[in-house]
């Protein structure tokens, strides 16, 4: 075991850690741990842009911003949050410019802007382009960009380090931040950090759905090991389905699509979101289209010989149009389906895609411990966090930005902490838990096979816990889950080495998405309500009275040993906007 | 390292099922190579009934989850975007997720091993870090001087096309890994290197034009790219990757960019 000391450990290397290390660094001495390469985190998957009211092709303000995503949130987001996204967005997107990221232009040179779900004019009148953009390979060069600046401030990175556990002491009855432990690939050697301050940024935790858009690393290892050290996480209940996957693949094709034109078809070529969303159609928010497609399945208008996916037409889209601002997503659709997208409509189904909730924080990236309190030195952002901005339902392009906006946020809140504060000391035998953990792993000799647990659990939640759920359909998933949980006990790896175990790290990351999937359906079974990404058919509408309120499930351990969730409720900051219903 | 020996492996899988009509049988040539076990490299056959539409890497993936736990490789996006997983398949630098079984043909052996002129360090994993390296040297990140504005630099829709192919780069290193200049000589900067230096020399905004070509001038620069196109070939962005050099070349001699 070898012990590191740093002022500042970032946990993750996709946007939101990026953008929080060039804070960071300058501020304190930091070092960044992630178990990928920086350039390969999911981040460089996103595509179709980030918003920003810079009105650089039509009028628009922040103010505008701040109502669709509290709107597009179903009122569950909180409020002051939201109005420091929408208001910092142009700076961030100005401060990536600078940095170098090549935005598309506009005629006279400026940063070009696009349509997208959900960002509207004047509260709702009408589609707003709002969102900057680099063709379809937005947030690849968001990523690019920031690893570039990293080099430039020459970042310390631990690559193919996998933060396995959150270290906190008691100091004078309070529970601060003394490090993190990491496991590290190459060797399988167990690195204690100890850190004044520590930022997790370990991005979303899609795996633990069959069909999504999501890495196979995107694991949610942040929210899990917080979680497992008492620390509450926040509406998990609320997941994205995004309406446009590659049909069986769950490989995303960008609401840019429609943005520019693109038109969803059932089988009989009628243009269907004109019933559900008759101003924004095709543009309604992400929960509502991925809806209708599915009731569109569920009564016999779905395309194919099985009637399971819907078509994304872009035929009349002129092919150059196409190529300018499409070219990676055309791509997918040959490559991967053997589709033309010029003269063929691409079968797509909704994919699971983002996770609205994770844990949760203030606006300064402060990890929470209940309601009020924060962790002294304890800092999240990104899709790991839960500040909440999306509340209910994330709008496109809002989390490219809410990555750059609380990245950068909790970069200089933690290297500042990190620079009033001492270190605290390490608890005794900091390792041990990681220790048992990948010793047991490495040593079991059970029968159960990772990859069998984690198709079981891929397979209950795509039919019990996504786009819609019911109280037997979430039930017969949190009983699904717990006997998941069981066989997990008896687990066994075939590589017992130590050098580049993915067999192990993969069994390690099963564990965490058992943990999280379970928070996420018994806080849905609790929710008795419909609101944005949450819709429970027995309870079709948004129930303000009882559930205009955050989520908070604690993982509590009894005297005699057994794991309960308990769950709690947090109030929605509301300002300036109450609520209606939400209409596209 | 020892010639490297033909294993078969027991992982034919069981009886088929009904529905498979559109399976077939297929052998994955695997080279294998785990310095904790032995120095030893050996190439292992893996008998699988594909969809011949899926992927290389989901063929990977059934060895590693149904046969063979062991067997390492790195991946992530599973859709060509993250640049994890080039590998030599067939003899052909490709990645895993982005090439599929019906595309190689799949009725003969598909032969998969690590990209070349890196360390292996396990299976199909290599050390990254000069290839990370080379590319930290040409200094990639953008370079201005003066005042910053206060709003967004402007750029003209065609100076942005000007240097847009080589922004598509993943730093996956299919390029280098199949140039013959960087198998012979590690410390040659190799493709990827330049095609980052390209994607600042040419962008307007950028005003360290003149120092990277000063570096990309060195004996392990530029100069030494023969012009085997391998690199474009081995490109799974598309990016005109021999082009670029052959640009950045121009620049040298004529100062213009
Ligand atoms: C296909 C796709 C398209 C999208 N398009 C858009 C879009 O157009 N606009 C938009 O606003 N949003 C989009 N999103 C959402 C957005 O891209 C993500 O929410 C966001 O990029 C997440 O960034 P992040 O930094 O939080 O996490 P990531 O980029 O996922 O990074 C996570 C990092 O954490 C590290 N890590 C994870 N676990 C550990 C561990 N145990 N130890 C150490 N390190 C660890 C990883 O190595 C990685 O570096 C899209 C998402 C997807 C999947
Ligand atoms: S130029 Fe192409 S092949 Fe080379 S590293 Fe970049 S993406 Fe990979
Ligand atoms: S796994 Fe990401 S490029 Fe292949």
């Amino acid at each position: 075991m070898q012990i590191h000391k740093y002022d500042t450990v970032i946990v993750g290397a996709g946007g939101a850690g990026m953008r929080a290390a060039i804070e960071a660094t300058k501020r304190s001495r930091t070092a960044v741990l992630t178990k990928l390469y920086p350039t390969r985190s999911h981040t460089g998957a996103a595509q179709g842009g980030m918003a920003a009211a810079l009105a650089n092709v039509e009028e628009d303000n922040w103010e505008w911003h701040t109502f669709d995503t509290v709107k597009g949130g179903d009122y569950l987001v909180d409020q002051d949050a939201a109005e420091i996204l929408a208001k910092e967005a142009i700076d961030a997107v100005l401060d990536l410019e600078k940095m170098g990221l090549p935005f598309n232009r506009t005629p006279e040179g400026n940063i070009d802007q696009r349509r997208f779900g959900g960002h509207t004019r004047s509260h709702g009148e009408a589609a707003v382009r709002r969102a900057c953009y680099a063709a379809d390979r937005t947030g690849h060069m968001i990523l690019q960009t920031l690893y570039q600046n990293c080099v430039k401030e020459g970042v310390e990175f631990f690559n193919e380090f996998y933060v396995l556990d959150l270290l906190l002491n008691e100091v004078d009855g309070v529970k601060k931040t003394a490090g993190v432990v990491a496991y590290e690939l190459a060797t399988g050697e167990i690195h204690v950090f100890q850190a004044k301050a520590v930022i997790f940024a370990s991005g979303g935790t899609g795996k633990f759905f069959k069909v999504t858009s999501n890495a196979h690393t995107l694991t949610g290892d942040g929210q899990a090991v917080a979680y497992r050290r008492g620390l509450p996480l926040e509406d998990m209940e609320f997941f994205q389905f995004h309406p446009t996957g590659i049909w069986r693949m769950g490989i995303l094709l960008t609401e840019g699509a429609r943005g520019e034109g693109g038109i969803l078809r059932n089988k009989d070529g009628e243009r269907f979101m004109e019933k559900y969303a008759p101003v924004m159609k095709d543009l309604a928010s992400r929960d509502v289209v991925s809806r209708a497609i599915y009731t569109e399945i569920r009564e016999g208008r779905g395309c194919g010989p099985e009637g399971d996916h819907v078509f994304l037409d872009l035929t009349h889209l002129p092919p150059e149009q196409l190529d300018a601002k499409l070219p990676d997503i055309t791509e997918f659709a040959r490559t991967y389906l053997g589709i033309e997208p010029y003269t063929d409509p691409i079968p797509i189904q909704p994919t699971a895609h983002y996770a609205m909730g994770g844990i949760p924080t203030n606006v300064m990236g402060e990890v929470l411990l209940d309601n009020t309190t924060v962790v002294p030195g304890l800092y999240a952002a990104g899709e790991v966090a839960c500040v909440s901005v999306h509340g209910a339902n994330r709008l496109g392009t809002n989390s490219l930005l809410d990555i750059n906006v609380f990245g950068r946020r909790s970069g200089i809140a933690a290297a500042e902490y990190a620079s009033a504060n001492d270190y605290v000391e390490l608890p005794e035998d900091p390792a041990s838990v990681v220790e048992e953990m990948v010793e047991s792993l490495r040593n079991s000799t059970g029968t159960e096979r990772v990859t069998e647990i984690r198709k079981a659990l891929q397979e209950t939640m795509d039919a019990n816990a996504m786009v819609f759920r019911t109280e037997a359909t979430l039930k017969q998933a949190v009983s699904d889950i717990a006997e998941l949980k069981e066989r997990y006990k008896n687990v066994s790896v075939q590589d017992k080495g130590k050098r580049f175990n993915t067999d192990l790290l993969e069994a390690v990351e099963l564990g965490n998405l058992l943990d999280l999937a379970e928070v996420l359906a018994v806080s849905a079974l609790a929710r008795k309500e419909s609101r944005g990404g949450h819709y429970r058919e027995d309870y079709p509408t948004r129930d303000d009275v009882n559930f205009m309120r955050h989520t908070m499930a604690y993982r509590e351990v009894a005297a005699d040993g057994t794991v309960n969730i308990r769950l709690d409720y947090k109030p929605v900051v509301q300002t300036r906007y109450q609520p209606m219903e939400r209409k596209y | 390292m020892s010639t490297p020996t033909l294993e078969k492996s027991s992982g034919a899988p069981e009886a088929a099922q009904s529905s498979d009509d559109h399976l077939i049988t297929l052998t994955m040539r695997v080279r294998r190579f785990n310095p904790e076990v032995s120095d030893e490299v050996t190439w292992v056959d893996y008998e699988l009934r594909m969809d011949p539409k899926e992927r290389v890497l989901d063929a990977l993936h059934k060895i590693k989850w149904e046969i063979d736990g062991t067997l390492t490789f790195r991946r992530s996006c599973a859709h060509g975007i993250c640049g994890s997983d080039a590998m030599r398949i067939n003899g052909r630098n490709r990645l895993a997720c982005k090439t599929l079984l019906k595309d190689i043909n799949p009725e003969k052996p598909i032969t998969v091993e690590p990209i070349k002129g890196l360390t292996v360090l396990k299976d199909l994993v290599v050390d990254m870090e000069p290839f990370f390296q080379a590319y930290r040297d040409v200094m990639p990140f953008l370079i201005t001087k003066g005042n910053e504005p206060t709003r967004e630099r402007k750029q003209s829709a065609e100076d942005r096309e000007r240097f847009d192919d080589t922004t598509k780069c993943i730093l996956c290193a299919a390029c280098t890994t199949s140039c013959p200049v960087f198998w012979n000589d590690g410390q040659y900067f190799g493709p990827a290197a330049i095609v980052n230096a390209h994607r600042f020399i040419f962008d307007s905004r950028d005003e360290a034009g003149e120092q990277r070509l000063e570096i990309l001038n060195d004996r392990e620069g530029v100069w030494r790219c023969r012009t085997t196109f391998n690199c474009t070939d081995a490109c799974p962005r598309g990016i005109e990757v021999t082009k670029a050099i052959q640009e950045v070349k121009r620049a040298l001699l004529t100062r213009r960019f």
